[in-house]
């Protein structure tokens, strides 16, 4: 396994008004590795990965303390820019939420906002990003059709695409699964194995399974805190915290 | 059994209601048809008026509310919607945000009369526009720019919040969020609000007394600092003044139904467009 630290997180606060919701969390996320964050419902995972592209930005009265190193560059030092780290920095969310625009433009928003003008190279990354997230062969005879007239997850490997085309180096997935049928979840799931190889990948998963058969790191919050972060086949098969082993036994969640 | 008549009488009650409120619509309709038709002719719609404003047509008046309705437009859209994206998008949500955002609401309260006295202020002394097609539209822009402006907000709040953050999450600027993605969805709801000015702007008589109507022109207006004739106020002016109140008063039926036609045919417009919009946006 390589060990070279995309995401250094160090010491991290993160407070809704008063309400802390996050406590000192500090840990190493590794390079063309999944990483899944597991816990019960409310335990500040999506929080915690919205920090990596400073989506938690938009939310009003909220403070962050402590410092996230993207390949060694503070991204929450001031006049970072922003715009930047979020290109770097992509994400699926846990609703599919493509535009409401054609499968096409869906794509080639993203290169469009990056400046990104030659028609023909615009065609050809919306083609190939089509392919990487394992949706062209749906897709390809429609890609003027409206994006909402596909499926739950055609829409979600469309989101997919639509990341993959301003080339990342790190993809944030947030319950990519959540609202999807077993079906769409096992491609989603296998597209993610895939996507590891060129990309460094944290995932939110409220499914203890789905952390075990994708991951191979995974990090157990619990009220905010971080109790226990481990490869995954340690951490699922011998867990050194007695909270972690009841959490995955079942005996809470 | 009881519950049965309550339920049936409370239905009877709401039935009795909307009634009532479309006996008042259709009577209003039926009788302007009506007495409208009796003198509605190619001429009438074609024609300057003639004869101390006894004969010929009010094509000047039509014309003239054309171009007030779509210079209010012109005006107040930019300006409304500029508005609307800086309260929904970029204020910081402020005590004083609040206050504007208050005042705004208690512009759309102020009698449009006293638009007309501001107009005259403003515009026609201040600016120099002179009685014109120039100052009525700004006046009628002003006024119905509180209207656009909570419409557009509405539209902009209603865009999903997801919107913005999946294109956020690509890398897109605030601006070109807006832009590209947060406008393009909200544009039906925006104009659905012009839609409602117009139908307000086409029949305002108040603001447009003192800074753009004039009761005869002998033709069309050649510029925008021309003085034109304008349905609402000819129609108030046709049962005021003159000196043939027969004749005239038939006269302004028609231009009753004209009004009426017009507002329904801007409408009926933007409806399609919105509609257009709507289709090859979401489908």
């Amino acid at each position: 396994m390589s060990n070279k630290t995309k995401i250094k997180v160090q010491n991290v606060n993160f407070y809704y008004g008063k309400s802390c919701a996050l406590k000192n969390i500090s840990m190493d996320i590794f390079e063309n590795q999944v990483t899944a964050i597991i816990g019960p419902s409310g335990c500040g995972k999506s929080t915690y990965i919205r920090m990596f592209n400073r989506m938690n930005d938009l939310i009003p009265r909220t403070r962050f303390e402590g410092n996230i190193h993207l390949d060694g560059e503070d991204i929450y030092k001031p006049r970072v820019d922003i715009v930047d780290i979020r290109r770097r920095v992509g994400m699926v969310f846990q609703k599919p939420n493509p535009f409401p625009k054609s499968i096409y433009d869906n794509i080639s928003y993203g290169l469009k906002v990056n400046g990104m003008k030659d028609k023909g190279a615009i065609e050809e990354r919306v083609v190939q990003s089509l392919k990487d997230a394992a949706i062209w062969e749906e897709v390809k005879d429609r890609l003027h059709d409206s994006a909402l007239g596909l499926s739950g997850g055609q829409q979600q490997r469309l989101c997919i695409a639509r990341c993959l085309a301003v080339k990342p180096e790190v993809i944030l997935f947030d319950e990519p699964a959540a609202s999807l049928d077993p079906i769409s979840t096992k491609k989603i799931e296998e597209l993610i194995e895939e996507l590891r190889k060129e990309y460094t990948i944290v995932i939110v998963t409220h499914n203890m399974q789905q952390a075990a058969r994708i991951s191979q790191y995974t990090v157990f919050l619990y009220l905010g805190k971080l109790i226990e972060y481990e490869p995954t086949d340690e951490l699922f098969t011998v867990p050194k915290n007695k909270m972690t082993e009841d959490y995955l036994t079942g005996k809470f969640g | 059994m009881k519950k049965q008549l309550s339920q049936n009488m409370g239905f009877g009650f709401l039935f009795l209601c909307i009634g009532t409120a479309l006996f008042f619509l259709g009577s209003i309709i039926y009788f302007i048809a009506i007495r409208g038709f009796r003198i509605l002719s190619w001429d009438f719609i074609t024609q300057v008026p003639r004869e101390a404003m006894t004969a010929g047509g009010v094509a000047p008046a039509i014309v003239g509310t054309l171009y007030l309705t779509m210079g209010a437009i012109i005006v107040a859209l930019p300006l409304g919607v500029a508005c609307a994206i800086y309260l929904t998008e970029y204020s910081p949500k402020s005590f004083v945000v609040n206050i504007i955002r208050m005042s705004i609401n208690n512009l759309a309260g102020v009698p449009s009369v006293v638009f007309g006295l501001f107009g005259l202020a403003i515009f026609v002394k201040l600016f120099g526009f002179g009685v014109s097609i120039l100052a009525g539209c700004c006046t009628l822009g002003i006024l119905v720019l509180p209207q656009i402006i909570s419409a557009s907000q509405e539209a902009l709040l209603a865009v999903p919040q997801s919107y913005r953050e999946a294109s956020l999450a690509l890398g897109a600027t605030h601006w070109q969020t807006i832009r590209s993605t947060v406008l393009p969805a909200a544009l039906p709801g925006i104009l659905t609000g012009v839609i409602l000015s117009i139908g307000r702007v086409a029949g305002e008589t108040a603001p447009i007394l003192f800074t753009a109507a004039t009761f005869y022109t002998r033709g069309y207006p050649s510029s925008i600092f021309s003085e034109v004739m304008a349905l609402p106020y000819h129609i108030y002016a046709l049962m005021t003044e003159g000196t043939h109140p027969q004749e005239q008063t038939q006269i302004a039926y028609g231009c009753a139904l004209i009004l009426l036609a017009l507002v329904l045919a801007i409408s009926a417009a933007a409806i399609i467009i919105r509609q257009r919009h709507r289709k090859s946006y979401e489908q």
